[in-house]
């Protein structure tokens, strides 16, 4: 999709005044931190499974060339390919290549974060390939073009009523005044228009929670069924994944499987979570003919060993969007591309640059919830502190800002300028504000003064205070 | 692609040569990605995983209904039609089944239920309710650990929205990783590996909760998992 992370204050601001996305995000602040919480009280090892999860990935990301060619062996070896792609260019070439080979007129597709990164449905669509998005919330979303909110839950900015909206608009076939009041009512009607379309599909295409090096094999973890369906009936399954998906054995995929569903829904295990190797064997009833991975880089490597190489621990849960104040307040479509939240705000800018995703880094109050609840501990502050430092280093925050930032550096490393400074802009700030108590406006304060009062300074600064007290002199 | 290929995997050698890593960021230990692969070791496994025969079943029951799914026990694969009988027509259901070619007659007797026709093979969408039978059970969550197979079709486990499953009470193991050494020892003799083409775990009937966070079942796989835990039967071949 096409980038306007760097549009992230007027999306935001357009957020902020759209009553339906406050009514939409309130039930999720509401909903899936509890339901984390709980899960993890249930299970007295939660934490030590953490600890475990981030040495896997550690391990993998050290070793990473050597994985990922047992990974290819293994799945050639079991009668798949692996397509190599740099770019988002060259994987949606390879997909719609094979798409071709096939004859394919329509792909059904399961949710796959990489499918957006790489806008794949656009790619299907503008080459007469028809792309069907299976996912109950994905279906919705592309019925309405628009790219996902959140990571598991990508319609989580509507309502129920505007999809019903959006329901008697598209399908037009149906009885125009049939009732659809309740969920179950659209989840019925989606189901039914999706039905014939899986049995249909030429190719079906997936994204992977995991590629599995030991075995060759692809993880695919879902609730609703929607990927098996997906892979299990067209001719060709064709599986695409960011190279740092990799993990060594069954047995660190299932250490990760414990901390994924826990994290992200607070379910103990999604209801499917599903190992494909290879396509359909001899005696097979049904299974795919053709097995393909699509191996994306698309900026990764750039991250690995560098600053942000912890970012490629990443397993998208989604946690770090459902804890964040920002993300609450906002709502996934105002970060401008694919990835949003605190995840997406450290890998936004690793992805397409810091010019474009430059914004994103500031969109956090550094309170640290992120990395309390990420199951794979990426320390997401500092490395959001470490894109502003860039930014600044390489001068590309805006003017005003770098000119506040030199001020209040030039007065930090002159303590004595520093008091001096300050008790003279508190004494006047109190003197003028005497009468009142506080102040309605404030100059290069309008952005405090609007939505609230500035109260007056009273009395001495803190330090001078402090310094009073440290010397015995009492108050 | 070749040229990709080289590429990358140059790129990622490069990085990992010239890696200058945070404390948080440094493996572990440096066992080298051979001996990793080779070694299958387990890594932490949670205390429920690890119960007792009687304990462990008990667990697997309790969390598969706390996931939705329903359970009965029957003593013998002979009681298992009567079973499927018996739960399809207090709910009400079609009575035509499409299942699993490893529990087609004589496995199992579906013969002597009079109401029920079974006819084995892959799922197709106009099939109602699908019957297979699961290859283990992880009591540690409520999973079913289905393999693919001729004799046991995935299809089966997804299309039809009624979907029974025959587990025998001998392979409900308590963790993950116990089910992981049997598919390997099942598969030893696949000189291509001994990884089945598909390997769905199942923990409950599908859902979804995209339509303002709510709870329902049956999204697109089926909106009921009825497992039916046979006692006297054999562990899995």
């Amino acid at each position: 999709m096409r980038s306007t992370a760097a549009n992230f204050e007027e999306n935001s601001r357009k957020a902020l005044a759209d009553v339906k996305l406050r009514d939409a995000l309130s039930r999720l602040s509401e909903g899936f931190p509890a339901k984390r919480r709980d899960a993890a009280l249930r299970l007295p090892e939660f934490e030590a499974l953490r600890d475990q999860a981030r040495d896997i990935k550690n391990h993998v990301l050290a070793n990473l060339d050597v994985y990922l060619e047992a990974f290819e062996a293994r799945v050639v070896g079991r009668g798949g390919t692996v397509h190599w792609c740099r770019t988002a260019a060259e994987a949606r070439d390879a997909v719609l290549g094979i798409c071709r080979k096939a004859n394919a007129r329509t792909v059904t597709k399961s949710k796959s974060m990489i499918g957006e990164e790489i806008a794949i449905n656009e790619h299907l669509e503008r080459n007469g390939v028809v792309p069907v998005e299976t996912d109950l919330g994905e279906y919705i979303i592309q019925l309405r073009q628009e790219p996902p909110s959140h990571i598991i839950a990508p319609a989580i900015h509507l309502t129920k009523n505007q999809i019903a909206d959006t329901f008697r608009d598209k399908h037009r076939q149906l009885a125009p005044d049939r009732p659809l009041d309740e969920p179950r009512s659209l989840l019925e009607e989606a189901r039914g228009e999706l039905r014939g379309k899986f049995i249909a599909a030429d190719v079906g295409l997936t994204g992977a929670n995991m590629l599995i090096a030991e075995t060759g094999s692809t993880v695919l973890v879902t609730n609703e069924g929607n990927a098996d369906l997906t892979y299990s009936l067209p001719k060709v399954h064709v599986v695409i994944a960011s190279l740092e998906k990799i993990v060594p054995t069954l047995e660190d995929a299932t250490t990760i499987l414990r901390v994924l569903a826990r994290s992200a829904t607070g379910q103990d295990m999604s209801v499917y979570t599903t190992f494909c190797t290879g396509p359909r064997r001899a005696d097979d009833l049904d299974g795919p003919d053709e097995f393909h991975v699509v191996l994306l880089d698309n900026g990764r490597t750039r991250m690995l060993g560098g600053e942000f190489h912890e970012m490629l621990r990443c397993i998208r849960c989604g946690a770090c969007l459902n804890h964040c104040p920002v993300y609450k307040a906002v709502g996934g479509h105002a970060y401008g591309w694919v990835y949003s939240g605190p995840m997406g705000a450290v890998l936004i800018p690793g992805l397409i640059g810091l010019e474009e995703g430059g914004h994103l880094p500031n969109a956090s109050t550094f309170c640290g919830k992120c990395e309390e609840v990420c199951p794979m501990r990426i320390p997401l502050p500092e490395m959001l502190r470490a894109w502003r430092r860039l930014q600044f280093e390489q001068q590309k925050s805006s003017a005003v800002g770098r000119a506040g930032l030199a001020a209040w550096a030039f007065l930090a490393r002159r303590p004595w300028l520093y008091r001096l400074a300050i008790g003279v802009g508190a004494a006047a700030l109190g003197r003028l504000g005497r009468a009142r108590g506080r102040f309605r406006r404030l100059p290069f304060g309008g952005a405090w003064t609007t939505m609230r009062d500035f109260p007056a300074p009273q009395g001495r600064t803190f330090q001078s205070l402090w310094h009073a007290e440290r010397r015995g002199g009492g108050r | 692609m070749s040229e990709s290929r080289a590429e990358i995997l140059g790129a990622v050698k490069n990085a990992l040569r010239h890696a200058r890593l945070p404390e948080s960021a440094r493996p572990n230990s440096n066992a080298s990605p051979a001996e990793h692969l080779g070694d299958h070791r387990a890594n932490l496994i949670p205390a429920r995983g690890t119960l007792g025969t009687k304990a462990r079943i008990d667990l697997f029951i309790r969390e598969a209904e706390r996931v939705n799914a329903t359970v009965a026990r029957v003593s013998g694969l002979d009681g298992v039609p009567r079973e499927v009988a018996r739960y399809l027509s207090k709910q009400n259901l079609p009575t035509t089944l499409r299942i699993a070619p490893a529990i087609a007659e004589p496995t199992v007797p579906w013969t002597s239920q009079s109401l029920l026709t079974a006819e084995p093979g892959r799922a197709e969408g106009s099939d109602a309710v699908g019957v297979s039978r699961a290859f283990a059970g992880v009591a540690e969550t409520g999973t079913l650990v289905m393999l693919s197979a001729p004799d046991s079709p995935t299809t089966l486990n997804f299309l039809p929205p009624t979907h029974v499953v025959v587990i025998a009470a001998a392979d409900i193991a308590g963790d993950y990783e116990t089910v992981w050494a049997r598919v390997r020892a099942a598969g030893a003799g696949n000189e291509k590996g001994f990884m089945p083409r598909a390997v769905n775990w199942i923990t409950g009937p599908s859902r979804t909760a995209d339509i303002e966070q709510m709870l329902l079942l049956g999204a697109h796989g089926p909106q009921r998992l009825h497992i039916v835990i046979v006692d006297d039967e054999v562990a899995h071949p």
